[in-house]
């Protein structure tokens, strides 16, 4: 019906069409490419951050000596930045017992009111040091420092403050049971948002009396260690948190320590299975947050601008890397057209390139593995017929970018819409009703999130409590707060965190 | 006959406002700040709306907006003068072999509460006076209680009885309050005649802010889509920073892209804002701020 309503207003005449060009209706396009430009405004590296050139392990408050190192990149220039060792088996064991020590005659002893504070003061010195941990965090990821800057680094330091903030009152957290510590955490956590994730990780387990030997992604190990000073700095006991970089035998040394307590986990599917299946049997407890291939859901009574700017954040926010991301985006049909038009003039205008300029929206792919894996999975969303819409813009020469992009003519059947792209690439799909547009969105065996847009607030309560995925947004999307529950139903993993429900895999309850 | 805007667009107020502000995160350095300022300066139609206004006053402004500066500053002339009705002669005069316009407000500005044929009559002898351009105000009452055909006619009127002048339509969205509101005023206007849709008389509580302008240029784009004619935009009141103008300009270039980046489908409506604009172009120029008093006043 709007369709042909739109046909009639094309013929209808400006009063003063005479005194105007009335462009034909094949011209009618906008141009962001030319014109008024914006000169290049990088971020200057404060004098503080100090980089080395090798970095060692960050064992019972100390760093140890590098030993045997691998390159850590910048991705966005391909030139290398440190080098980062890989932990051995011998090391990750020496880190386990360091905070099996600290966890037993320091922190768990400690009144909670003191872990409390230890806290409280790391996330101070974060905010302190936001714009180097920023600038930093962009260098060695490849993410805009428009992103680290505005919400990593606050997100980090809201972490730290409110999970301080439960480390006394954990009598109310859990009224009428006495919430123990687990013991020692290993914690394994993504490259995508690194320092985010280790404040994810180690807030709620230290508040809660746990140590931790934390694991950073070997292509984004620098944000951790750097952590590692400040909790130098705010004279955190020796062992309570220990970092052991490398790759994915390190990772499985943490997981098949017999000293660890509790596993948890962020990052691929693939990967999580493994570790569910190692510890299946075992003493350890687990939570997992995996991977996902959300629904952003757009009806024809939403507010389309704000939608189309919800559908950019959704899938262009971070270059993609984002777990959550609302990769596969359903329109219902009546507006189809008009979503895909102003979705295409909004791309235009995303600024693709150096990471560390302020005006850049889309930074360096995280490494060249993961760009590959973009391409790959384009090429065969093209072989299997899908159309790939992508601006016009120039790419970096050095480095890996990829170009936002998005598939129209997208069917359920295809792999871009079944599986995990982890970049800047939409899979569009339409749907005529609402029961439709439910039965598609869970129709994945992902479950972490989903986005819903409409005008109607009781369609965003009837859809809200069918899908099966652990957020729901309504009206916004890929928005955090560290009062707020995170994590996925079915292969996006289980256990939550964030909020109250984050301290549950740290405690048991007595 | 044209007729009502029949899909009424709802309008998100979160996302709207956050969009907005995103605009304000660009950093425009160096060439690019040069070259914004001077577009911005092209693009204001230099101000002045008291009860106290004479001929005086009005001469004094329409010399700031043919020359804004020292010709060495290489700055281009402001777009237009603003003025009552009363002023326009005055104006022409004082602008005569110049390409500033002169614009009027009237229609019973800034209320528009009066009978149509009065407002009508204001319209006329404005024209009659010289007014290149007219800035009329809709009748916010007859519109909050959803008169909106007789908003529609009285703009339909008005606009014929602007003959070769151009109209720009005031919403005065800062009366409107909400985002859907003036989302339908907008369309409203444009189907009704409008060549330019304009926030603010400058006399309410709330005048031009990004997150309504943003909304209005939406609505320009869809016209444009819908129509192929390119409607222009003038936020006014209370834009008063050179700052300010540049997150305009990134909004305009961001939203509508590079064919609305003109005078001719973008001013800004201001008094203040030149010479903040001025004391930026002179400070990249000579590399140091001057004290206003280097300003003359318009």
């Amino acid at each position: 019906m709007k369709a042909a309503l739109a046909k009639k207003s094309a013929t209808a005449v400006h009063p003063n069409a005479t005194a105007h060009t009335v462009v034909p209706v094949s011209e009618r396009a906008l141009r962001f490419d030319d014109g008024w430009t914006y000169a290049p405004a990088p971020e200057s590296a404060p004098p503080t951050l100090k980089i080395d050139a090798a970095y060692g392990l960050f064992i019972d408050g100390t760093f140890t000596k590098p030993g045997k190192t691998f390159a850590s990149i910048n991705p966005a220039t391909e030139k290398e930045l440190a080098q980062i060792t890989a932990a051995t088996a011998a090391d990750v064991d020496r880190a386990v017992k360091s905070a099996r020590k600290a966890q037993e005659t320091v922190w768990s002893k400690m009144p909670a009111a003191e872990r409390g504070k230890y806290l409280y003061r790391i996330a101070r010195l974060i905010q302190e040091k936001a714009r180097e941990l920023a600038v930093l965090e962009t260098m060695d990821g490849g993410k805009t420092i428009k992103e680290s800057r505005d919400i990593d680094l606050p997100l980090v330091a809201a972490h730290f403050f409110y999970y301080a903030g439960w480390a006394d009152k954990l009598a109310y957290a859990f009224t009428g049971r006495t919430a123990a510590p687990v013991g020692v955490a290993g914690q394994i956590i993504p490259w995508n948002f690194p320092l985010l994730m280790a404040a994810w990780k180690l807030a709620p387990a230290l508040a809660t009396g746990n140590t931790c030997v934390l694991k950073p992604a070997e292509t984004t190990s620098l944000s951790a260690l750097h952590l590692a000073r400040i909790f130098q700095e705010a004279d955190l006991p020796p062992g309570v948190v220990n970092i052991v970089t490398g790759a994915g035998e390190t990772g499985a040394a943490l997981v098949n320590h017999p000293g660890i307590d509790k596993i948890a986990f962020t990052g691929s599917t693939e990967v999580g299975k493994r570790i569910a299946a190692t510890l299946a049997g075992t003493k350890k407890k687990l939570t997992l947050e995996l991977g996902g291939k959300a629904a952003n859901i757009v009806f024809d009574d939403a507010p389309i601008e704000q939608a189309v700017e919800g559908i950019v954040a959704g899938i262009y926010f971070n270059q993609g890397h984002v777990c959550c991301a609302g990769s596969r985006l359903l329109v219902q049909e009546g507006i189809y057209e008009e979503v895909i038009r102003r979705l295409r003039d909004r791309i235009a205008t995303l600024r693709v390139g150096d990471p560390l300029d302020k005006n850049t929206d889309i930074g360096a792919i995280n490494s060249r593995p993961q760009l590959e894996k973009i391409q790959e999975l384009v090429a065969s969303g093209l072989a299997e017929g899908a159309d790939l819409v992508q601006p016009r813009c120039k790419l970096p020469k050095a480095g890996y970018f990829y170009p936002p992009s998005f598939f129209t003519g997208v069917t359920a059947a295809h792999r871009i819409a079944r599986e995990e792209i982890f970049g800047p690439v939409l899979s569009i799909m339409t749907f005529r009703t609402a029961a439709e547009a439910l039965e598609r969105a869970n129709n994945t065996p992902f479950g972490l999130s989903a986005g819903i847009w409409t005008d109607k607030g009781s369609k965003i309560f009837k859809m809200a409590a069918k899908l099966r995925a652990g957020v729901v947004w309504a009206n916004t999307y890929n928005k955090f707060d560290p009062t707020s529950p995170f994590g996925g139903y079915k292969e996006s993993g289980f256990g939550r965190e964030g909020g109250l429900h984050g301290l549950l895999p740290y405690v048991t309850l007595r | 006959m044209p007729s009502l805007p029949f899909v009424r667009r709802t309008i998100d107020q979160v996302m709207t406002e956050e969009r907005a502000a995103s605009f304000t995160k660009r950093s425009i350095k160096s060439a690019a700040k040069l070259e914004g300022l001077k577009l911005a300066l092209s693009m204001m139609d230099l101000t002045t709306l008291e009860g106290k206004d004479t001929p005086g006053k009005v001469q004094h402004l329409c010399r700031k907006a043919i020359a804004p500066m020292d010709a060495s500053y290489d700055v281009p002339s402001c777009a237009a003068v603003c003025v009552y009705p009363n002023l326009v002669r005055a104006a022409k005069q004082f602008t005569k072999g110049s390409t500033v316009k002169v614009a009027s407000v009237a229609t019973a500005f800034p209320s528009g509460l009066m009978p149509l044929a009065v407002k009508l009559d204001d319209v006329r002898m404005a024209v009659e006076d010289g007014a290149d351009e007219i800035d009329m105000v809709i009748d916010r009452g007859a519109f909050l209680r959803g008169a909106y055909r007789q908003v529609f006619d009285e703009i339909v009127a008005v606009k014929a009885a602007c003959g070769a002048a151009h109209l720009k339509v005031i919403l005065e969205t800062g009366e409107l309050e909400s985002y859907d509101n003036v989302r339908l005023a907008s369309d409203l206007a444009m189907r009704a005649g409008a060549d330019f849709i304009k926030t603010s008389t400058g006399k309410a509580a709330v005048n031009a802010t990004l997150p309504v302008t943003l909304v209005m240029l939406e609505a320009i784009r869809d016209y444009f889509y819908e129509t192929g004619i390119r409607i222009g935009m003038k936020p006014a009141g209370g834009i008063k920073t050179a700052k300010e103008s540049l997150a305009y300009l990134v909004l305009l270039k961001e939203t509508l892209g590079s064919d609305w980046m003109t005078p001719d489908l973008f001013r800004f409506g201001a008094s203040t804002l030149a010479n903040d604009v001025l004391m930026q172009i002179a400070r990249l120029k000579d590399g140091r701020y001057q004290s206003p008093d280097y300003f003359s006043l318009p």
